[in-house]
């Protein structure tokens, strides 16, 4: 029976929570025009709207969680998101595959914001309030699903499957249910995509705070003050999208078969830029607090990081970047809303900015070089210099569609060779940057003039060029290029470490945000030089084959073939292959696939031996997906054993093929990064022509290349699945199949029953067999086998090795870290103003 | 002249070198006929394709050709002109390839007869667009 009372609670809460967003922003307004008398009632009605939008927002969620989580396939959310096999961490990932759950997620992260905002602010409370919930009722309509002749407002993710789709079996049967879903993006299938959405989204959402606070502070005229509550704000937000970019960068690392972890892809692009621009806003926003200048720059980056935020979203989600991107997106019909979401609040905040520039205070003499508000400003402007050059190339297809839309034709395309382009720009403005931050971390701390400056810098520069040497001789690195950024890398950490234990000295921890950041941004630049730039493929193809042209010799061919059992070289290791295995419930090491026989239940098998102390032969398991195979890949040096890595790959018939996701190595100083990139498919085998060998016991012979030798026979007493009845003989013949240093035994069986003949062959799937016992003949003492041949199972691997990529990842750790304590900080600083009853 | 406008023309130098440059490394869309006029006139930049996979009369992809060691293939596409072309990517069958709506490769004619793709973007249907419901378990 189709269950709507789900559905139609969803409908429900989302009308009102759009509806409270609307009256929660109008309220606010007048709790703020309000008098004296007033205000204390109109405070309490804004508060109470919107703790009822809070309350809607959430119960959105938690029915759409309620649909995926108890399987209602009848919706269809849960039918194209999640599938009966998910285990409950990856139906939280369901929640948000589809695009309605990303703006459920983000909507309720704006809410719990909103919640903290109202119960830190005073003054601010009213005004950051309207902007909130204006934000709300737009986010909240992307879900309306609401219908008014041809306009359609939103997509809802409460509709029926009946609704959604025209399938036939509707006409048959309104009330079909189907059994199971089509399941969730097995890429997404992975502990980061449960914890990566919403990292990024509570980024995009927080970058609404300090928007919220600048224009609060436009429409009040408190053009100066709405800084101190910001900052702190700005700081979080940074903080957390830049950990949300990271978690991206670590998912695609470990998940994704491209590579790497930062591809330049353009939705990629569209999350770095606002951040860029957001690191920016803070920098000038700490130079505005403490010597009154750049606050229209930071009124702009503010801006623009808002609106940005909004342009990613719109790059991403309304299938503009279609030929341009490896990620596809579906436009569900939201471009329009989408752009008129990004198109008001960039025209509120455009307006509200021009009527307030002449009454913004500048300051009236020229920074001076030897000032830090200059050296902020430069790393500032290259902040925006850098967003710049990254967002006009990937607006390509953007500019395209703006073109066509007034009849014309554009054929631009982004470059061809993205990482290229965009690396020969962002690292030289990087290193800019890395030494802006020294040079600027000296004058922000110390009364530096022409003299100081050189004495303060010389123990920095003297250490960091020994230690970077250090690097350069031990690690070999020749380029000019990456010479450059050891140097530059090893300066800012250098320098940046001399400030922070100055400070440390002198005052608390509390002041080493900055220092401690950029630290950070030192050991990343490094830390992508090094595993980016001398990442090496190993596993180049050595199989000596010839193409029929030329061309296609000189090509490198960054896959190796691996059949299995047969030892391959792979640069400094022997590598082989040596089958496929399955993640069982319970038992921590993978089990032989071979060794497990589907039951024909979801996720459930049987062992058909045992394995270690775990499972017992006949047991029945559970497997986890038991679509992912997990493919042990055995290092070898010096032929003794060094590791084996299990990459895994699933041949998904729903994606149309196959899906990988890497397993590496991990050193202290390098990754050998592995994935799969081909395997073979043993699903519908074509078995090849009927070979017959006719073999006495004890023979050798040869079964397609491999040496067999056929043992004999023995008479059984009893087969399983099959009661041998009186009369009846059933004989198994041992065959001994050798392939490379692996010995398998196949047992075909032969049984006779009132003169009727049943073969009962063998297939194996590793080695491509298939042997029956055709025919017995007494007098020759011989044994009759048919062999049919399919293929050898295989895996075609790509491996890499990535030197110093924990540089990169312990980088980012320490770059966070200093963002947290930076935000500490300013939040201090603010409730302190706020108690004194300033704000 | 004041350190303020030497930084403002600074900055300005950049934007239109990086404008400039983004306009010079931007490829550009086009048919297998002008891909390969470029190719006649010495142009070796890369460009865009946009295509579908070639299907017989029952819809089955046709024309895909792994070779031996299985780290390469070639490919039949028709582009939107409906000129067909081999095109050959050193790299082994992406998933979903089959199943691709609309392949666009991203590359260059190595000679004549074949185009060498460095890159291949698949657009997938999409599952909004599902119509047919597996009816498993009537």
């Amino acid at each position: 029976m189709i269950q709507t009372f789900v559905g139609n609670l969803g409908h429900l809460t989302t009308l009102v929570s759009f509806v409270s967003a609307l009256i929660t922003a109008i309220a606010y307004f007048n709790y703020f025009k309000a008098n004296e008398l007033d205000r204390d009632s109109w405070r309490r009605f804004s508060r109470v709207s919107f703790y009822i939008h809070a309350l809607a927002t959430s119960l959105i969620a938690v029915s759409l969680f309620e649909i995926i989580y108890n399987q209602r396939y009848e919706y269809f959310y849960a039918y194209s998101h999640s599938s009966k096999a998910l285990p409950v961490h990856y139906m939280i990932s369901s929640f948000w595959e589809g695009q309605e759950g990303a703006f459920i997620l983000w909507a309720f992260w704006n809410v719990v914001l909103g919640l903290i905002l109202i119960h830190t602010n005073k003054f601010w409370e009213a005004p950051v309030m309207v902007v909130f919930s204006l934000v709300q009722a737009f986010l909240i309509s992307m879900i309306l699903g609401v219908v008014i002749g041809d306009l359609k407002i939103g997509s809802s993710p409460f509709i029926l499957l009946r609704d959604a789709t025209q399938a036939p079996i509707f006409d048959l049967n309104p009330d079909f249910i189907p059994e199971d879903g089509t399941g969730l993006n097995p890429l997404l299938q992975n502990i980061w995509m449960v914890i990566h959405p919403p990292t990024l989204f509570l980024g995009y959402a927080s970058t609404l705070v300090p928007f919220a606070f600048l224009i609060g502070g436009l429409v009040t005229k408190r053009y100066t003050g709405w800084v101190r509550p910001a900052l702190p704000w700005a700081i979080f937000s940074a903080m957390i999208l830049g950990m949300g970019i990271i978690m991206g960068a670590y998912w695609a690392y470990v998940t994704l078969n491209f590579g790497g972890y930062w591809n330049w892809d353009p939705v990629e692009n569209a999350v770095y830029v606002p951040w860029l621009i957001l690191v920016a806003s803070i920098h000038t926003m700490i130079t505005f607090k403490k010597s009154a200048t750049a606050l229209k720059t930071s009124i702009v980056l503010v801006i623009l990081s808002f609106i940005l935020v909004l342009y990613a979203t719109f790059l991403v989600r309304s299938g503009v970047l279609g030929d341009a991107s490896v990620h596809s997106f579906t436009d569900l019909g939201l471009s329009g809303q989408l752009l008129l979401y990004l198109l008001f609040f960039m025209g509120v905040a455009i307006f509200l900015a021009i009527r307030a520039w002449k009454h913004l205070p500048t300051s009236a003499h020229e920074a001076s070089v030897y000032s830090r508000e200059f050296w902020i400003f430069l790393g500032a402007m290259t902040l925006g210099l850098m967003s710049f050059q990254v967002i006009l190339p990937t607006s390509i297809p953007a500019w395209n569609a703006l073109v066509e839309s007034f009849g014309g034709i554009s054929n631009m395309a982004p470059p061809a060779d993205q990482i290229g382009f965009y690396t020969k720009f962002q690292l030289w403005f990087a290193v800019v940057l890395a030494l802006l931050t020294s040079v600027g971390q000296f004058f922000w701390w110390q009364k530096i003039d022409r003299k100081t400056l050189g004495e303060s810098l010389v123990l920095p520069y003297v250490v960091s060029i020994i230690l970077a040497t250090l690097v350069i001789v031990l690690a070999k690195v020749y380029d000019w290029k990456y010479i450059i950024i050891v140097l530059t890398g090893m300066f800012t950490i250098v320098a940046n470490a001399v400030i922070l234990v100055k400070l440390l000295k002198k005052s608390t921890f509390k002041l080493a945000g900055g220092s401690l950041a950029h630290i950070g941004l030192g050991m990343i630049l490094i830390g992508i030089m090094f595993s980016s730039g001398y990442s090496e493929v190993i596993s180049l193809n050595m199989s000596g084959l010839t193409y029929s042209n030329s061309w296609e010799d000189e090509m490198n061919k960054e896959h190796v073939l691996l059949w299995i059992n047969k030892p391959t070289q792979m640069k400094d290791y022997t590598v082989i292959y040596r089958g496929r295995q399955k993640k069982v419930v319970g038992v921590p090491e993978y089990v032989p696939a071979k060794s497990l026989a589907a039951t024909g239940e979801v996720n459930e098998a049987i062992a058909l031996e045992g394995f270690k102390d775990y499972i017992k032969k006949g047991d029945t398991v559970q497997v986890v997906l038991e679509e992912n195979d997990y493919f042990k890949i055995d290092y070898l040096q010096n032929e003794t054993l060094q590791f084996s890595l299990s990459p895994m790959s699933q041949y998904n018939e729903g994606m149309g093929g196959l899906i990988s996701s890497p397993d590496s190595k991990i050193y202290l100083e390098k990754d050998l990064y592995t994935y799969v990139a081909a395997m073979n498919d043993f699903s519908d085998p074509e078995w090849k022509d009927d070979e017959i060998h006719e073999v006495s016991p004890g023979e050798q012979f040869h079964v397609a290349d491999f040496v067999t030798y056929f043992d004999g026979v023995e008479v059984m007493k009893e087969i399983e699945g099959l009661v041998l009845e009186e009369g009846d003989v059933a004989v198994k013949a041992k065959i001994r199949v050798l392939d490379y240093d692996v010995e398998k035994l196949l047992e075909p069986t032969f049984i006779i029953r009132d003169n009727q003949v049943g073969k009962l062959p063998v297939i194996d799937s590793e080695l491509g067999l298939k042997i029956s016992l055709e025919n017995i003949l007494p007098e020759q003492n011989k044994f009759v086998f048919k062999v049919n041949q399919y293929q050898k199972d295989y895996v075609v691997l790509k491996a890499i090795v990535k030197p110093y990529i924990n540089v990169l990842w312990v980088g980012t750790i320490v770059m966070l870290f200093g963002f947290t304590v930076a935000m500490y900080r300013r939040f201090d600083e603010f409730v302190k103003m706020r108690d004194k009853g300033i704000e | 002249m004041k350190k303020g406008h030497l930084i403002g023309l600074g900055i300005i130098a950049v934007a239109i070198a990086i404008i400039l440059t983004s306009i010079g490394d931007a490829s550009s869309y086009e048919s297998f006929a002008t891909a390969l006029e470029m190719k006649k006139e010495g142009e070796d930049k890369a460009i865009h394709v946009v295509g579908k996979l070639k299907k017989d009369e029952e819809g089955q992809v046709v024309g895909i050709a792994v070779r031996e060691d299985k780290t390469s293939f070639t490919f039949l596409l028709v582009d939107n002109e409906g000129t067909e072309q081999q095109v050959f990517y050193n790299e082994p069958v992406p998933a979903d390839f089959h199943r691709s709506e609309q392949v666009v490769v991203i590359g260059s004619f190595r000679n004549q007869e074949i185009f060498v793709a460095d890159k291949i973007l698949m657009k997938c249907p999409s599952k909004y667009q599902e119509t047919d419901v597996q009816a498993a378990g009537i």
